[in-house]
């Protein structure tokens, strides 16, 4: 009875999986939501913001220099792992 | 490696993969790049090196005293760049605003803030590729 009843509940939650998976916007479309006015913001206004070509540069160091921040602290922390990881074992 | 030809060849190759890294780093406003795939192409020459001619000579190379330098300078530099921007009444990062030397879009010496970031991204790529390198050879050669 207990086996029926988690096979049930288990088959509507794939159920349900199955149906949003198949109600999310195709790949790279237009009507997804991902794809909004900001992506036109960028590729008009860089260039002429942060006099930068490459938009993809202006993005990363300018418009998200915050975010770029975090990833080379994530940098410094997966060093820092690394290394006292391994004189822990030096000094025992 | 022991190898004659290996060794000359790669000799002659690191130049070239560590002016095209600093072209990358250089020109990461411009055109391609910017300081990750530099940084990654300078740190690839070096772990060639430390292939290649062992790791004596690339603790001689970059040590870890020097590395270390560099990872710290690399991520200060960043921060002291974007307090530079609230020092002068813009927001933290800030580019424009902050008064950066702007120049003209596509120059070398233009697009402010962002050259400058890219340099520090870059120096800190390359080091820590090469430190985690030497650091996980060092414990298999159990130095």
């Amino acid at each position: 009875m207990k086996k029926l009843f988690v096979v049930t509940v288990l088959t509507l939650l794939f159920l349900i999986l199955v149906y949003s998976v198949l109600e999310m916007p195709d790949f790279a479309s237009l009507n997804s939501p991902a794809y909004n006015d900001l992506a036109h913001y960028y590729v008009a206004n860089a260039t002429e913001e942060a006099h930068a070509t490459n938009v993809i540069a202006a993005i990363i160091t300018d418009y998200r220099a915050f975010d770029t921040l975090g990833e080379t602290t994530v940098l410094f922390a997966s060093i820092l792992a690394v290394t006292s990881v391994l004189m822990g074992k030096k000094h025992e | 490696m022991n190898d004659l030809i290996v060794k000359t060849i790669v000799r002659w190759v690191i130049p070239f993969i560590q002016l095209f890294g600093v072209y990358v780093v250089f020109y990461g406003h411009v055109s391609f790049g910017g300081g990750f795939s530099g940084g990654a192409l300078i740190g690839a020459s070096l772990i060639l090196y430390a292939i290649t001619f062992g790791l004596k000579a690339s603790k001689k190379m970059v040590p870890h005293k020097r590395s270390q330098w560099m990872e710290s300078l690399g991520i200060l530099w960043y921060i002291a760049l974007g307090l530079v921007g609230i020092y002068t009444s813009a927001y933290f990062l800030g580019n424009k605003a902050a008064g950066f030397y702007m120049g003209e879009a596509g120059q070398l010496l233009s697009a402010g803030i962002i050259p400058l970031l890219t340099i520090g991204i870059g120096v800190k790529v390359a080091s820590t590729m090469i430190t985690l390198f030497q650091k996980l050879v060092e414990e298999n050669e159990d130095v």
